[in-house]
């Protein structure tokens, strides 16, 4: 991909020029704006803005990751949403879809890194790792950590993409051996949007690069870094099987008839309840389907550690360090047979040790009872 | 051989009496419901989704529980400036020597079973003793942990501002897995407590004969008649009566 930071063009002149119409770059506008959780009010800021806003160089860098991140992100439903995102930001330096290469790639992320200091948006995807001095992953003969801490020094803004960047993922899942880390921890002077998923929802990831580009400012934030818009609600309160799970409709195996009826996957160890994400209302592959749609729990992708918080086909969440198998339910169970076998030992031993305590008050009680006036 | 002749005293008001029952109900409501919305039992119906709603209806009556549960326990930390001396909060946190003096005779005399010689009166605690008031405190603490990580839970799926002060905790914890480990786990921490405490209840009960188990009914304990100082006093003044 050619560096264009020289031609300032805003985004809706680069639409027109490339064959788009007016009603196309409208239909895109309230399109985005919608997934953006925004009014339609604001339909008309959003265009406002890329009709004059220029394009913010973006560089993207790629670590400890399986590039489902990108995948996603250029298989984004609308397709003026992968042109503003592969052409219309200036994505000046990205592994996988960059024609450079070598020195001249490394050349090209330096010149836009020194030109739109403080201006550039730092994208990640992938964990850093910090075992062994970093050397799980290197590039360019320099170790992740480096190429991070450089390139997010002159960032205005940095998104992780994906859980690896945002949580570390499967990587760092126990015993994490290369040490995988995710940015928030390396990185504490930049504003960060964590957008989680394993990938995240391509939607998701355009919304938030729109948000960024079209208003110069991050999206609102949750507690945990994610936009608010896409990360506020539980996958289980927008799944569409959700009615089965308040009639206390479940499929108890895979391969029952609940399951062919479609009822809800909660005991088959949907992780839908704990995870927040918009699987439910934006869906995957343009809109088509998304997990549960297709028949399989969810298993939580977007939560931290959920790789160590299976099993993916159980309900109730395994403790790591009590054995594999034990849940609370097991732990309480065996605690409480331990308590009631404690407490008819004490009772035993304190008729034993206190028996002549009880004698006394039995031999008094009787007597009272002889001299009672009937 | 002399029977020992108790007085009966007045120790659990009426205020403290309703906590302590509704305190009961709600925590049996709250566990119940709670284990089975962790593992739903697998009941068959030829019904509509649409006509059912009895795992909804099973949500909703945690929800409200928690919220009478939670109400009462802020009712009980009120009446605990405001009550008497064996409600009071003074009565559950060791201040003092005697407060270890009887820790250490429980754990001697109820807890290890060990017999004395004599008996020192003043050993024996007239409203609960230092470990049961520790053990509440510990209870205490224990609801406050279901407090937080059940409205925690709770709060992105309710507008009110009461959960909505609670949103923090699961991004504060991590994530709604941990949270809702927490959760279920503490649930185990009320049925052990339970099963301690009312085998406690009638151990004292049936060992001292000083009404511990009717003393949460009726708010009123037996004791000692040598422990009361002005004893010749009021029986005096029963006798002019």
């Amino acid at each position: 991909m050619a560096t264009k930071t020289d031609a300032k063009e805003t985004y809706y002149e680069s639409i027109i020029r490339h064959g788009y119409s007016r009603r196309d770059f409208m239909k895109f506008a309230t399109y985005i704006t919608a997934y953006m959780g925004l009014e339609t009010s604001m339909v008309g800021q959003v265009a406002k803005a890329l009709e004059t806003t220029y394009r913010v160089p973006v560089i993207w860098e790629h670590f400890q990751e399986c590039t489902c991140c990108s995948e996603s992100f250029i298989r984004s439903d609308h397709p003026i949403v992968s042109e503003i995102l592969l052409d219309k930001i200036s994505l000046d330096y990205t592994l996988t879809l960059m024609a450079a290469s070598g020195h001249q790639a490394e050349a090209a992320k330096k010149a836009t890194m020194d030109k739109y200091k403080g201006e550039y948006i730092l994208c990640v995807e992938g964990s850093v790792p910090l075992g062994d001095d970093g050397n799980y992953c290197c590039i360019a003969g320099r170790t992740a950590k480096e190429i991070l801490m450089e390139s997010a020094a002159g960032a205005k803004a940095i998104i992780a993409w994906g859980s690896c960047a945002s949580n570390g993922c499967v990587q760092a899942a126990y015993p994490n051996p290369t040490e995988a880390t995710p940015i928030h921890k390396l990185i504490k002077n930049k504003p960060i949007i964590r957008v989680p998923g394993c990938p995240p929802i391509g939607e998701v990831m355009a919304g938030v690069i729109v948000h960024l580009v079209t208003f110069g400012k991050l999206p609102e934030l949750d507690g945990l870094g994610r936009p608010k818009a896409f990360y506020s609600k539980r996958v289980h309160d927008s799944c569409y099987r959700r009615p089965y799970y308040d009639a206390g409709l479940f499929a108890e195996t895979f391969d029952d008839q609940n399951a062919k009826e479609g009822y809800c996957l909660y005991k088959v160890g949907c992780k839908g309840p704990m995870t927040y994400n918009s699987c439910g209302t934006i869906k995957w592959n343009n809109g088509v389907s998304y997990p549960i749609q297709s028949g399989h729990g969810c298993i939580g992708c977007s939560e931290e550690n959920f790789w160590d918080n299976g099993p993916f086909y159980e309900r109730m969440t395994g403790l790591a360090g009590f054995g594999i198998e034990s849940t609370a339910d097991t732990i309480g169970k065996v605690a409480a047979g331990a308590v009631i076998g404690g407490l008819t030992v004490h009772a035993i031993a304190a008729n034993i040790s206190k028996r002549k305590e009880l004698a006394s008050r039995i031999s008094r009680g009787t007597e009272n009872e002889k001299k009672l006036d009937a | 051989m002399e029977t020992k002749n108790f007085q009966r005293v007045y120790i659990w008001e009426l205020p403290v009496r309703y906590f302590h029952w509704i305190n009961v109900l709600a925590i049996t409501i709250l566990a119940t419901t709670g284990l089975i919305i962790s593992n739903p039992p697998a009941i068959l119906s030829n019904a509509e989704a649409s006509e059912l709603y009895w795992f909804g209806t099973l949500r909703f009556i945690h929800f409200a529980s928690a919220y009478v549960f939670f109400f009462n326990m802020i009712f009980r930390i009120y009446w605990s400036f405001v009550g008497n001396k064996y409600s009071n909060w003074r009565a559950f946190v060791p201040l003092n020597r005697k407060w270890f003096r009887i820790f250490l005779h429980v754990i001697k005399v109820d807890i290890l079973l060990q017999n004395e010689k004599h008996q020192n009166l003043t050993n024996i605690s007239v409203g609960h003793n230092s470990i049961a008031g520790i053990s509440y405190v510990a209870l205490f603490l224990l609801a406050l942990v279901q407090v937080l990580t059940g409205f925690g839970l709770y709060a992105s799926t309710s507008g009110w501002w009461l959960p909505q002060m609670f949103a923090w905790v699961v991004p504060f914890m991590g994530g709604d897995f941990i949270v809702r480990t927490v959760h279920h786990f503490a649930t185990w921490g009320f049925i052990l407590f339970t099963l301690i405490h009312v085998y406690l209840v009638f151990y004292h009960d049936w060992l001292e004969g000083r009404g511990e188990v009717s003393s949460m009914f009726g708010g009123y304990k037996f004791v000692n008649k040598d422990r009361l100082k002005d004893n010749k006093k009021s029986k005096l003044a029963s006798e002019q009566k």
